[in-house]
């Protein structure tokens, strides 16, 4: 042993080298999840965004204990306090675990490690609407305790008036605007450039389609099967009609899915430089 | 073994690496030598898989780079040390590729070690590194996983000179282990230090490729003596061609000791007379590229 690796010669080297070799089994998909979720929170920004959440819903709740008249003392309200800045970050977050790894041009470590870009993706996609669903878990308990701590404060009655259904619909519409922000990110691949497609996509469009609708009458009717933020407004006020459903649907089909299916193929091909 | 077969990789019309082939073997330290843009980065990136080549082939034992179940503890890879999230501390960077290959996060304090990065500096943000933190950083990544196999780009970048020879020893030792280590680089005297194997590209493709000492040898001769003019005429007799260069030597490509021969013969006496290594490389570097280089000849 000592002899054949004192030698500097190569043959007598790799023979030792291929015996302390062990074969590796693969990576499993439960480790890519945990890696990937422990990115999207162990970067500045992400661990700023992360506070930011937790101190909005803080402000928020107790601007609604300060502010709120006693009947509007509500589970929902108080809900709607803590999921707001939620909702708004959140996305954030999900295209940035996306984008940082061309911008930040991480991806030449990750998809080294793990050369299967698809695999990576999905891993993402997974947990981002895992973070999309525990966030509001989070949202609603701590509404819970803002609505009893606001109850018990005021000297009323808590109200519960959110239907189980409603809180539902609620999480299936954070975890679309999860879906919104990663779209972006496959798509645009640039963390500035899907900040503003972002900003753009939820807080510029939904204003412009409300002017358009009230001047005019033909786009009034035909919104709600063409404005993907209108059929998102009614999953939070809970108990869908099939007719919503359906122009959620279809809005969602053209500014969610197909653009998210053109994303994920382009981040398939796309070189990280 | 990195076996590199036929590989061509076009972006458009522009040919980024030309139908090369060549092998890195275990045991060796093979230097990957090249100007800016000749097609080093591209030829690395394609072997670690991220960049599909147009055609042809390279393979690590044999397999390519995709089929490796956990690539990461069969080949260290450091492609661009800056291409690291600037907003993760270096310790965090670490633990994640450690993740990744399944490996206990006591590994990080290892490698944070190995790589002489303090545990204050592996705390700090990636941001706040300077080039040589972020190399060593790198090599930590490609190294934590106790691959055979290393591919690094450009690894002494930004190094100082202590890093330098630290690096030298480190992929030496490496080598000697029995891995098998592809450098590249286009600064010609750190490949010569350290390479036992030499691969030379230029304009995407290979000029010259073998080991150290074949292609030193062929870089030839320098000699020199007082009665230079007796000496080349010589040198002209014995068919040996040559060059007179600005400080008084005359440099050829035949070797020491026919050069020595002749000069005996004709009754010369020599100062100095040396194989053309040290600025012999360079000077085959610099021939080997010159007609593909883009600064033309520099001659």
């Amino acid at each position: 042993m000592t002899a054949t690796t004192l030698t500097p010669t190569e043959r007598p080297a790799s023979s030792a080298a291929a015996q302390r070799r062990p074969t590796h089994s693969a990576i499993p998909t439960g480790r890519l999840l945990k890696v990937e979720l422990r990115k999207m929170f162990n970067t500045r920004s992400g661990m700023w965004l992360m506070c930011s959440i937790g101190i909005l819903a803080i402000l928020a709740t107790a601007a609604v204990l300060v502010f709120a008249p006693e009947a509007d003392l509500t589970y929902d309200n108080f809900g709607a306090a803590v999921g707001m800045p939620m909702v708004i970050i959140l996305p954030i977050i999900a295209a940035l675990s996306v984008t940082s790894e061309w911008s930040q041009r991480s991806g030449l470590t990750t998809f080294t490690l793990v050369p299967h870009r698809g695999r990576v993706i999905t891993a993402k996609l997974v947990v981002a609407i895992a973070v999309g669903v525990a966030a509001m878990v989070v949202a609603l308990a701590v509404g819970a305790l803002g609505n009893l701590l606001g109850a018990a404060i005021a000297g009323i009655d808590p109200v519960w008036d959110l239907a189980f259904g409603q809180a539902l619909t609620i999480t299936l519409a954070t975890v679309l605007n999860m879906l919104i922000g990663f779209m972006l990110g496959v798509l645009i691949r640039n963390s500035p450039g899907a900040m503003v497609a972002y900003f753009v996509y939820n807080f510029a469009l939904a204003p412009l389609a409300m002017l358009l609708a009230s001047s005019q009458k033909w786009f009034r009717d035909l919104q709600p099967w063409v404005d993907f933020n209108f059929a998102q407004g009614a999953l939070f006020e809970g108990g869908l009609t099939g007719t919503q459903w359906a122009q959620l649907g279809v809005t969602g089909l053209f500014w969610l899915a197909i653009p998210l299916a053109i994303g994920l193929l382009l981040v398939r091909r796309s070189e990280v430089k | 073994m990195i076996t590199v077969e036929s590989l061509t990789r076009k972006y458009g019309d522009h040919v980024a690496v030309d139908n090369i082939s060549f092998t890195a073997r275990p045991g060796r330290v093979t230097g990957f030598l090249g100007p800016n843009g000749a097609g080093k980065s591209t030829t690395m990136r394609v072997m670690v898989g991220l960049t599909p080549p147009t055609s042809g082939s390279a393979t690590i034992e044999g397999r390519h780079f995709a089929d490796l179940p956990n690539p990461g503890r069969e080949v260290g890879v450091l492609l661009d040390a800056s291409a690291q999230h600037a907003g993760r501390t270096g310790r965090e960077i670490l633990t994640v590729a450690a993740m990744t290959m399944g490996l206990p996060t006591s590994r990080v304090d290892e490698m944070l070690e190995r790589v002489s990065l303090t545990p204050t500096e592996a705390g700090r943000r990636v941001r706040d590194y300077s080039l040589g933190m972020r190399q060593r950083l790198g090599i930590a990544t490609a190294l934590i996983g106790d691959p055979h196999v290393l591919i690094l780009d450009e690894p002494a970048n930004g190094l100082d000179p202590a890093g330098i020879r630290w690096m030298r020893d480190l992929l030496r030792g490496y080598a000697n282990d029995g891995g098998t280590v592809l450098l590249s680089s286009h600064l010609l005297h750190e490949i010569e230090v350290i390479a036992d194997d030499i691969v030379v590209i230029g304009n995407g493709r290979i000029v010259a490729h073998g080991t150290k000492d074949e292609l030193l040898a062929a870089a030839g001769t320098v000699v020199r003596t007082p009665d230079r003019a007796a000496l080349a005429d010589a040198l002209t007799r014995g068919g040996v061609e040559f060059t007179a260069s600005d400080d008084g030597a005359l440099r050829t490509v035949a070797d020491p000791t026919l050069v020595g021969r002749i000069a005996r013969d004709a009754g010369c006496a020599l100062t100095e007379l040396k194989s053309a290594d040290g600025a012999g490389l360079e000077e085959m570097f610099l021939e080997l590229t010159a007609d593909t280089q883009r600064e033309g000849v520099a001659a």
